[in-house]
């Protein structure tokens, strides 16, 4: 699913440019659970970004699904991630004046896909995270763990093959953080490549495999 | 595209206040361009009306009092046109149709059919009279030369004088009957309309010579009008000024004095008019213009806002797969829409106005019939959406370049 060679990444401070990844090889096979730990600086949320075709690297080589990715325009790397990819973020990014129901389908309406379909696909993902009674509720009436649910509804909304999640329990209390955690688990054996990016051990823990991240560079991968 | 619809009213409606204040700036514009146009309009209308029963190229000239002393005369002589001016002016180069007028003392006569009796203007002229103001002869005919030269008592009576003296009777009866003009009778020859109102319609023309034989006037003249063809304003005020020459010689007046004569150059104030409408019509597209653009202004830092407030969102959305021609195409539609649905109901109040106006307000000098262009509204109409889409330009573009990884960065 992921193939990554030699992967380098700087950012421009003042004017000089600071690399964040240094070389980073890595693969993730399809269906894997990987989790990206390192402190912060480490580079983990950048790999993320870069994964996420959120952003783009300076050098070495990227594959995803086999494809490389190189040149992308902007309006054809959103397709890309429209199509491949679901995010989970810390802080949900829930559009606060959408109902549950139709803060999951956001993504669908990037597909030209007639509203009826919209509504049905979101109501069954909806349930998939077993919040089908609060389609219709705001997110301000939900809980963070449902927020949380809603959120990964949106992301396997698309039916995407790679779900990233950055600190995905990072805003959620510990009891909640594994329920969520034991969801996207569930997410993953139902065929997700999943890749996690977290700082909590129990977390990590609960993924087929960690990988710790340092100053830009991979220190460990099991 | 019920979908496109959907968020965009959404995104209005989101805010109210604040949309509502924003269209309301727009629409204010547009409100202000309509009916200032249309009140500028009813106000050329009012003017063109006050001169339409009168040639716009004729030049008038009444008699004065001479201010400089010449040839030893005095100064304060009273000047006085008589019949012999006529004939010296005729024959000047660019004078067209010529006319005098003689005005029976107060200028109006009691006018009697059998029991029905009433006080009309009487103007005595010459038969050109009939092209210096737009009269139209209805039946029977205008005066004509015979009619002077053997000073023949005929009269041509306005419609409300016919409608008056011979009540109830067609057109062809009055002609040939007689009625007691002060006290003389006069044949009626013809019956004439006037554009200019019920006033130019309550008079009278008779011979200028029958009227000073019956009114002892000599051969006295009180007025000299002519028009001027199709001459400028400068070739207009050049032949008044060898006209009044022409005269000043004749009675012996300085050829340069100022208030023997007046004359009133109605080509002259007509251009100086449409000048004048001209430049109203410029100020008003300048002040209206600078309205609706204050309001497509208001519109595009409205949306600059709102771009600013909803960077999350923006920086989400590309997430989850919105190219940045969506994201642009989006808030470009949303200030369009603003400013178009803004401007329509500024356009429709401004056209409702002034039809308000028209309904409720009776003509007068200053405003007549005033027309709500609807034509150059929609044209504007056409020039705001453009404005919107200009005014969503700028936020669409710093929406576009929204990095979803910043924006989505969590703090």
């Amino acid at each position: 699913m992921i193939e990554v060679r030699q992967l380098t990444k700087s950012y421009a401070v003042g004017d000089r440019q600071v690399p964040v990844l240094k070389g980073i090889d890595l693969d993730v096979d399809d269906g894997e659970l990987v989790a990206f730990m390192g402190s912060s600086g480490s580079g983990k949320s950048t790999l993320l970004n870069v994964l996420g075709l959120l952003d783009r690297h300076d050098g070495g080589t990227y594959r995803l699904g086999g494809e490389l990715v190189e040149g992308l325009t902007e309006a054809r790397s959103a397709e890309l991630r429209n199509r491949w990819i679901g995010f989970v973020f810390q802080s949900f990014h829930l559009l606060p004046f959408k109902t549950a129901a139709e803060n999951v389908a956001l993504p669908l309406t990037y597909r030209r896909m007639p509203r009826k379909e919209r509504v049905q696909r979101a109501l069954a993902g909806l349930e998939r995270v077993g919040l089908a009674d609060w389609a219709d509720h705001l997110p301000n009436q939900l809980s963070g763990g449902q927020k949380q649910r809603v959120a990964i509804a949106r992301a396997l909304v698309t039916e995407p093959r790679l779900v990233l999640a950055d600190e995905p329990t990072g805003a959620l209390d510990s009891t909640t953080s594994l329920e969520i955690m034991d969801l996207l688990r569930e997410v993953n054996e139902a065929g997700n490549t999943m890749v996690v990016v977290t700082h909590e051990p129990e977390i990590a823990e609960r993924c087929d495999r960690t990988i710790r991240l340092r100053d830009g560079l991979i220190e460990r991968d099991p | 595209m019920s979908d496109l619809l959907r968020e965009l009213v959404e995104d209005v409606v989101r805010h109210p206040l604040r949309s509502t204040l924003t269209a309301l700036s727009v629409a204010w514009g547009t409100f202000m361009l309509v009916v200032l146009l249309g009140l500028g309009t009813g106000l050329q209308n009012s003017v063109r009306w006050q001169f339409r029963d009168d040639a716009t190229n004729s030049i008038w000239i009444y008699d004065g009092e001479t201010s400089l002393p010449y040839q030893g005369h005095r100064v304060g002589r009273e000047v006085q046109f008589v019949e012999a001016d006529i004939g010296r002016v005729e024959s000047l180069p660019g004078v067209e149709h010529l006319t005098g007028r003689f005005y029976p003392p107060g200028r109006r006569a009691l006018l009697k059919v059998g029991d029905r009796a009433s006080a009309y203007g009487v103007r005595s002229v010459h038969p050109d009279h009939v092209y210096l103001e737009n009269t139209l002869v209805v039946a029977g005919r205008f005066l004509n030369p015979l009619d002077l030269s053997d000073k023949r008592k005929v009269v041509v009576l306005g419609r409300e004088v016919a409608d008056f003296l011979f009540r109830g009777q067609r057109d062809e009866q009055v002609l040939g009957q007689w009625v007691d003009l002060a006290g003389t009778p006069f044949r009626v020859v013809g019956l004439f309309e006037d554009e200019g109102g019920d006033g130019e319609v309550s008079i009278v023309y008779i011979p200028i010579t029958t009227a000073r034989t019956v009114f002892r006037g000599g051969d006295r003249v009180h007025q000299i009008m002519f028009t001027v063809g199709d001459a400028s304003v400068e070739e207009a005020n050049q032949i008044a000024s060898v006209v009044t020459r022409q005269v000043a010689q004749s009675h012996q007046i300085h050829p340069d004095d100022p208030t023997a004569f007046r004359v009133r150059n109605y080509l002259e104030q007509f251009q100086q008019l449409q000048g004048v409408f001209l430049m109203l019509e410029l100020f008003t597209w300048v002040v209206g213009i600078g309205t609706v653009l204050a309001g497509v202004v208001g519109v595009g830092n409205i949306m600059l806002v709102s771009v600013q407030e909803r960077t999350a969102e923006i920086g989400l959305r590309k997430a989850l797969g919105a190219t940045p021609g969506r994201i642009v195409a989006g808030v470009v539609r949303e200030a369009v829409l603003l400013t178009a649905v803004a401007g329509y109901t500024g356009v429709v109040a401004g056209v409702a106005a002034v039809e308000a106006i028209r309904t409720w307000v009776p003509d007068n000098d200053y405003l007549r019939n005033p027309e709500p262009e609807v034509g150059v509204a929609l044209v504007a109409m056409g020039l705001l959406v453009l404005a919107g889409a200009v005014a969503g330009f700028v936020p669409a573009w710093r929406a576009a370049t929204v990095d979803p990884i910043t924006a989505l960065r969590d703090a």
